[in-house]
């Protein structure tokens, strides 16, 4: 699968208060979270968003609170997938159960900056800056997340994993 | 093998052999959590599981806490469905309203978490139980609805850093500024994926409440778990809250870690972290003058009875300044009753606080105490997140019970002892 658009970076310790405000935690409707993503970090950033943008950020992305509102939100406004530093935990298990793609590059980060225009290969796990001509390498998904994706989720999976059981039953 | 404290409790839920870190482990899990914001999403997931029920409807927990009483009809949306899905699916604990307190004060009360227990929890501040010796975590809503439907959850064992306290505690310093002052020297990404572990006589001597305080804020270190061991002082609360059976539980002599890290506590005043991150943590008198205009004192991090004599003995005879707002929110119905029952409600009052019903409310910014725009909070919360309290433009710092309350006497950050 090919993602082309345009980078959106911001900086380390991005928390989930900032990806989605408590507030706007009355709905788990993707679409309405999605008016709403970052709205904690800078009240109408979302405008600057098209679909398949995006997101780049520094160290522990992600941190702070289990909503998966959060992923949805990114989701939501558009944004398939993340390139950071490194995770929050709680966050990079929510956005692999949600679709959310995260690519997690280390310093390599440092080769993205705010409006570069990208092109991410997530079956060659390559992420291509169209505006400098860099290339980075993105290090291997761990088989049981890659397991997890292949299943199209954790929903998929589970529905699996119960119709299974119910046979035996 | 030897195993510390998370590896040990991962082994007694699974038949796999638990050979270190990074090895991934299917558990069984003793309690299952969600709450008023995260459990909506969770049903949503479960039902897309086609899931028809629970996997044991005894060790589900349903907890309305976070914008109760409902702050909006959207709030109470919510919160309907969670109540309806507890009906059907015959959760016996499902709690709102009279019997509903903040889910991390009120499961440990309740009996409900004790040592050796996998307790998972649509909250990130489900690690709380690892202060009771439980592994205790914080997962997403489709994690949670997996783990309402199976009964298990997949885990990658978090390699241990081991955290000792030595030396003699100061006056007006407990398990806030213990945490606190962790996190201000690893930082918020420091214990990130790992497990911390925690000991030494200082933890010997603590409270079950004051641990509970310091696991509470383990996440803030983005850690998994923050655990403790089990111990006489544990099992006599466990005892005191209903459970039976429950046995002392201590890491492997020879256990591996991956760090251990030795803190003098020797002469440490009490401690806070300053805006906008848990990790930016100064000493109480650095911040001597900074001027305050609300302080709120509760939270699953210090709102228990232990925290509410706290800030009353330094209110005690003494009123909050008129410049500040100060909001006491026990954690649950049984702590606000025995507040009452002691008198420290009316030690609150001619203080000039707000007392208010067990919510997590101003928190996370929900209600009962949002922040105007260049406003500055001192709360015994554990966030300190830009726009966590409300107003991007507003402030909160993180303290101690024992602080918070001198913060609002004074009308600015103020060390208990120099009222």
């Amino acid at each position: 699968m090919l993602v082309t658009g345009k980078a959106h970076k911001v900086g380390a310790h991005i928390d989930t208060d900032a990806i989605i405000p408590a507030r706007f935690l009355v709905t788990t409707d993707t679409e309405l979270l999605g008016s709403n993503c970052m709205e904690g970090l800078e009240p109408g950033w979302i405008k600057r968003v098209q679909k398949n943008d995006i997101m780049v950020a520094g160290e522990n992305f992600g941190c702070g609170s289990s909503r998966e509102h959060a992923p949805l939100a990114l989701l939501g406004a558009g944004i398939p997938v993340v390139v950071a530093k490194s995770f929050a935990r709680i966050f990079y298990r929510n956005s692999f159960n949600m679709g959310l793609v995260l690519l997690e590059v280390g310093d390599e980060v440092d080769k993205l900056r705010d409006g570069d225009q990208l092109e991410v290969n997530l079956d060659a796990g390559l992420i291509k800056n169209l505006t400098t001509g860099e290339t980075i390498v993105c290090p291997k998904v761990a088989r049981s997340m890659q397991d997890l994706l292949d299943a199209g989720g954790l929903v998929p999976y589970v529905k699996k994993r119960l119709a299974q059981k119910q046979q035996g039953a | 093998m030897s195993h510390n404290l998370a590896e040990k409790i991962l082994q007694a839920h699974t038949d796999e052999e638990i050979s270190g870190a990074g090895q991934i482990v299917t558990c069984r899990v003793s309690l299952v959590l969600a709450n008023d914001i995260t459990a909506p999403l969770a049903i949503k997931s479960f039902k897309g599981m086609g899931a028809t029920q629970v996997f044991d409807r005894d060790k589900v927990a349903l907890v309305c806490d976070h914008f109760t009483p409902n702050k909006d009809i959207d709030s109470a949306e919510q919160v309907k469905v969670v109540r309806e899905f507890a009906h059907e699916m015959g959760v016996t604990h499902y709690y709102e309203g009279g019997d509903c307190g903040v889910e991390h004060a009120l499961l440990p009360e309740l009996g409900l978490v004790g040592p050796k227990d996998i307790v998972v929890g649509a909250d990130s501040h489900t690690c709380t139980y690892g202060g009771l010796g439980a592994f205790a975590t914080g997962m997403g809503s489709t994690d949670i609805a997996a783990a309402l439907a199976l009964g298990e959850t997949w885990f990658k064992v978090p390699p241990s850093i081991r955290v000792e306290y030595t030396g003699q505690l100061e006056p007006f310093v407990g398990g806030k500024d213990l945490i606190l002052h962790l996190i201000g020297r690893i930082g918020v990404s420091g214990g990130l994926y790992r497990a911390l572990e925690f000991g030494g006589p200082v933890i010997d001597n603590l409270s079950v409440e004051g641990r509970m305080t310091m696991a509470n804020m383990a996440i803030e270190a983005g850690a998994k778990v923050g655990l403790f061991p089990a111990d006489a002082k544990t099992l006599a609360y466990c005892a005191a809250h209903g459970r039976t059976g429950d046995k002392a539980l201590t890491a492997d002599p020879g256990a591996v870690y991956e760090q251990e890290l030795s803190l003098s506590v020797t002469g440490m005043g009490p401690q806070v972290a300053c805006p906008h991150l848990p990790d930016n943590v100064k000493g109480v008198d650095e911040l001597k003058g900074l001027r305050v205009d609300q302080a709120v004192i509760g939270s699953c991090t210090n709102g228990r009875i232990e925290d509410l004599r706290e800030a009353a003995a330094v209110l005690k005879g003494r009123k909050a300044s008129k410049n500040v707002r100060l909001i006491i929110l026990p954690a649950t119905p049984k702590i606000w009753r025995q507040a009452m029952d002691e008198g420290l409600f009316s030690i609150f009052m001619d203080a000039g606080a707000v007392v208010g019903p067990p919510t997590c409310g101003p928190c996370l910014g929900g209600h009962m105490g949002i922040l105007a725009g260049g406003e500055r909070c001192i709360a015994t919360t554990n966030r300190n997140f830009r726009g966590r309290m409300g107003s991007l433009e507003s402030e909160v710092y993180l303290a101690s019970p024992a602080v918070a309350a001198a913060s609002a006497v004074a009308g600015e950050i103020m060390h208990p002892a120099k009222l």
